[in-house]
This record gives C-alpha cells, structure tokens and sequence, in this order.
C-alpha cells in the first residue's frame, strides 16, 4: 500500500486532550495535501505525531511500514520535517545547518555532504546565503534554510508547518511551486497552511481539522464551501469560482455562533 | 558560484582549523611560562635544561619536577576539563549559562570538601591526603545525578534540570555556609582556601587521574560533534535528522559530570572558565562542534594556564588562589569580545 496513512491519531497534552482518535486518509504520492484548521485545532500536533517527534496513541503507515517501529536513523531518510521556525540564535552558517541535517544522523562522506548541502541551497534559490550566519539571516530567509534541511536527504515523506509564514510573495510561489515539483517526483508532501487562497490554488487535498477530528476532507472544491467555513472557522464566506476553475474564499465578517 | 561558495566554505574551515592550532600553540606557551614563573627565580635556560632531563641540581629538579610541572599542568587539564563541560552542558540543555558552576556542581563540591574539613567525615579506606577530594568528587557526582534524577522524574525538557540545579546550588551553598558557621577556626580557613580554588596542592597522582577522565571524554565528545551541532537548531530539527536526543542528552551529562566533577574535586571552586572557555570559542571559530569543541577545550587550559602564572605574579611574593584570577584575568577578555561583537 502505497502513502501514507494515520489511523486513531491521539495526543494529549496534560489533561487536555489535543487530538482524539483522529484518522487521515490514505494520502497518495504525487499530492500535496494541506492540513488547515482554526488555531489550537491540533495541525502542528498532527504534523509532529506523523514525524514521530511527538508521543501520541495511534499509528501512522507509510508505504505500509509502521512509523513508530521503524528505526530512528531509517525515519530520518524518510521523513524531512520544517518546523514552524528555526531558532534565531545561532551562529552556525546556513550551509552548515544542512549539512548537519545530512551528517548528524548518518555516516556521509564531508566531501558528499558538503556538495548536496550546497546543491540544495542553491537549487532553492539562496546559494548566495550559504556563509551566513542563522542570526544574520531574516525570518522568510531562515525559512527557507529550514526547507533546504527537511529536502536534503531527499526523503519520500515531507512534512511542512506553516511554511510560507515568513515568506513574501515571490518566495510563496517558489516554496509551493517547489513542493508542486517534489510531489510531482513521487513524494508525499503534507504542509499546514492558514492561508485558504494559497490553499486553495496548491493543494490537491484539503484537510479541515475541527475539534480533535478531520472535519472534512477532499479536494479543495469540496471542502472550501461556505457551510464547511462557517462551521469550522465561523466566519461567513463567499466562495467564488474564477477562470481556470480556481476557487477563491471571500470573508465577509464574522458569523453568529449558532 | 556554488564552487566558489564551496571553496569559500572549505577555506573557512581550514582557517577555524588553523585558529585551534594557534590555540593549542598559546595553550603550550603558557604552560612554559607558567614553569618558568615562581619565587624560586630559576632562570629559563635552567628550567628547560631540567625539564629535558639535562644536568642541573637537585633542588632544581625537585622545584621543577614535582612543584612546578604537577601544578602547571594540572592547571591546563583542570581549564580544559571545565571548558569542554561547560560547552557540551551550553549545547545540551539549550543554555547559554550552563556550566558546572551555575548548575550547582562546585558548591556542591565544596559542600562534600567542608564535609570532609569540618565533620571529619570521609570515604573509608582513602588516604588521608585524597579525603577532601575524595568528598567533593563524590558530592559533586551525586548532585549531578541527583539532578538527572529529578529531570527524569519531572519529565520535561532542560529548563526543568536548569531550575533544578539552580536550586541545588542554593540548596548546597546554605548547607556550606551552616558548615562555617559551626567550624573551628582552623578548618574554616582551610575551607574558605579551598572554597576560592587552589592549585597549589596538585599532585602527580591527581594531574593523572584528570589526565585519564579527559582522555576518556574527549573521543566521545569528538564523536557526538555533528549531533551536538544538530541539537543547536532545536530538539525538533536534531530528531527528524536522525538523532537519539535524549540519549545524546544523557550521556553527555554523564560524561561531562565526570569531567566536572574531578576537576572541582582537585582543584576547589574555579568559576567563568566553564563558561567562558567555550564563549570566547564561540566567537572565534562559531558553533559546528567539530571545531567549537577542541576550541573551548584549547581556551579553557589557555585561560587556566595564564591565571596559573598570574597568581603566581600578580602581587609579588604571594600565591592568590587561582580561582580569583581566573575572574580577574578572563572578565576583561571576556568583556571586550562581547564588546567587539560577533567576528562571523
């Protein structure tokens, strides 16, 4: 069985209960899904339980092989995770960082090592980034360091939270367009994203995770109605079609809570 | 341009190479003139003659061979020691001001050596001259297990075991300071020596034993250097490359514990070495471990090597305990890079 699958995804935080017995269907290589949802809905929990970096109740498969029982340096190949943000203090170079990405956990030659990192950097479009240090660099900057480390070790699952946070406009397009690209070769790509309209355009699955749960699911069509908005986000919304069948979600103001 | 940005890169690297030779040099200097240096007033040519095993006196060989050359190197391995805890400790618990210190590792020390000066309470079966050590090796291990154990009870990430040890320190300083109040004069003066850290009484079988703890640390240490540089991008970012953190945290403290503690116990109190060694390295050569490591290890015997010879000089006639030159002679140092800012 090909993708990726989670099945019952629980996770709590003290005696909060984050995500409750959530499932996810199988998600195909070739996609980009987008994992969206109102704040505190459990995405980045959801996103950090997949990757294994978090306890959770559960079982997440990929390709049919179960995550939890796989070992830790075989996940590192598999899976490239970009957190929300790397920590702003350090003075490790940019180019540096990925290859830590490449050597911390595996036994690479430098020579290799230091090659990939800097193909990678520069196939991302920030090769003239490479000498600086993380602390000089801006927060899209560091972004897109932080994905250059998640792609390194080309792995077949790639797990994104809130990748286009920091990035403006042109960076947006050539992050997406990116992950478009690796998903075309085969991957399974997951991000969180709060921007419906990125959403939207991108995505060929959409996640709406509500309350512990999956919501709905489907492509974006599907799961952007006004209905759905209203219940998850409560907000009213205007759903319109433009050309080319793209959708688009106009917010009008806030809805009444039934 | 990627080659370039390569070559770039690669001669970087060999420049931070070259900048912990120069360290390892200066740590080297500093430990001759730290020979050199004493109120027996040998001259340079004598010292070296006796130290290369040529003619010279008796009484020169002695002052050389078993005062002079325990004592400078144990302030070497001892600066060292402190250095490379401090910065394994720094990586670790994702601190900035971790060290043996600030964790409660030396007061803890001085509270087994007060144990040791104050109550005549020691470890059986030691000799008499290695009781106090003894005490402080053994209390400053177990307040580092003891706060491993609080950790993993607790649960929790390193700001859990820096509270913990924070505590701990108090908890060891009030404990030491009721020792005081009940000691007799003789043995409150011993203490308060050995409390503000001293080199004078190191011996070869003491320059050994930290001697063997550092050479068993140090492969290990080498070893976890592209792990320990993961950790610097966060817990999340070291896990999905690939890495065991919180075996990679445990054993890292085990090692670093050993470190710690049989420095402190030789030695006494020696503060800023553990954290400032691996700052100054930071600044110089940054923060892949494969270069910061042997750095701080470098500045610290360099740092400790200086403020041996310095004690030994700075008011004329008189030994100052150690541990007061190592504040006096690294905070300007110290200072003055801060000021300076960051070099990459």
């Amino acid at each position: 069985m090909q993708g990726l699958l989670a099945r019952g995804i629980s996770v709590r935080y003290g005696t909060r209960s984050v995500l409750e017995g959530l499932d996810l269907p199988l998600l195909r290589p070739g996609e980009v899904t987008v994992l969206a949802g109102p704040n505190a809905a459990g995405k980045s929990t959801l996103l950090r339980a997949i990757a294994q970096l978090q306890p959770h109740g559960g079982q997440v498969f990929l390709d049919g092989q179960e995550l939890s029982h796989t070992p830790m340096r075989d996940r590192a190949r598999l899976i490239g995770f970009m957190p929300q943000s790397l920590p702003s203090s350090s003075s490790l170079v940019a180019l540096e960082s990925v290859i830590a990405a490449l050597r911390a956990g595996d036994t690479l030659g430098a020579r290799q090592a230091d090659a990939t990192a800097m193909a990678v950097l520069d196939k991302l479009g920030i090769g003239a980034l490479a000498l600086e240090p993380l602390s000089a660099l801006s927060g899209g900057q560091r972004q897109m360091v932080s994905l250059a480390q998640a792609i390194v070790r080309d792995p077949r699952l790639l797990l994104l939270d809130e990748p286009t946070s920091a990035l403006d406009l042109a960076r947006q397009v050539r992050l997406l367009s990116e992950l478009r690209r690796l998903a075309g070769e085969g991957r399974i790509v997951v991000a969180v994203l709060h921007d419906l309209a990125l959403a939207a355009q991108w995505a060929d699955r959409i996640v709406l995770i509500h309350g512990g749960h999956t919501h709905a699911e489907g492509a974006p069509e599907q799961v952007l109605t006004p209905q759905l908005l209203a219940e998850v986000y409560g907000v009213e919304a205007r759903v319109e079609r433009c050309s080319h069948g793209r959708i688009m979600v106009l917010i009008d103001g806030e809805h009444a809570p039934a | 341009m990627s080659d370039a940005t390569l070559q770039l890169y690669h001669r970087q690297g060999r420049r931070n190479a070259l900048l912990v030779g120069v360290l390892g040099l200066a740590a080297l200097a500093a430990l001759l003139l730290d020979l050199v240096t004493g109120p027996a007033g040998l001259p340079l040519a004598e010292t070296l003659r006796a130290l290369t095993g040529g003619e010279v006196a008796r009484g020169t060989r002695v002052i050389v061979w078993d005062v002079r050359l325990p004592v400078a190197c144990m302030a070497l391995l001892v600066g060292a020691a402190l250095a490379l805890a401090g910065a394994e400790m720094q990586t670790v618990l994702e601190n900035p001001l971790a060290e043996p210190f600030t964790l409660g590792v030396s007061s803890s020390a001085a509270l087994g050596a007060a144990v040791a000066i104050v109550l005549g309470l020691t470890l059986p079966g030691l000799p008499a001259v290695w009781s106090v050590s003894g005490n402080a090796f053994l209390f400053a291990l177990g307040a580092l297990a003891l706060l491993q154990l609080l950790g993993r009870i607790r649960g929790g990430g390193p700001e859990v075991l820096i509270l913990f040890g924070v505590a701990l320190n108090f908890t060891a300083a009030a404990l030491l300071s009721l020792l005081q109040f009940v000691a007799s004069a003789d043995a409150l003066q011993q203490l308060v020596f050995w409390t503000m850290g001293s080199l004078a009484s190191a011996q070869w079988p003491g320059v050994v034993m930290i001697g063997v703890v550092l050479a068993l640390a140090v492969p290990f240490s080498f070893r976890a250097a592209w792990k320990l540089t993961a950790l610097r991008l966060g817990e999340d970012q070291a896990k999905s490359f690939g890495v065991d953190v919180a075996g990679l945290r445990r054993w890292t403290l085990l090692r670093v514990s050993l470190l710690a503690a049989s420095a402190v116990s030789m030695v006494g109190v020696i503060g800023f070495v553990g954290l400032a060694g691996p700052h100054i390295a930071r600044m110089l050569v940054g923060e892949n471990h494969r270069v910061f490591l042997p750095a701080s290890i470098l500045t610290g015997a360099l740092v400790m090597s200086l403020a041996s010879t310095l004690s030994k000089t700075l008011v004329p006639g008189v030994l100052l305990p150690v541990g007061l030159v190592t504040s006096l002679i690294g905070l300007p140092i110290f200072f003055a890079l801060i000021l300076r800012g960051r070099r990459r």
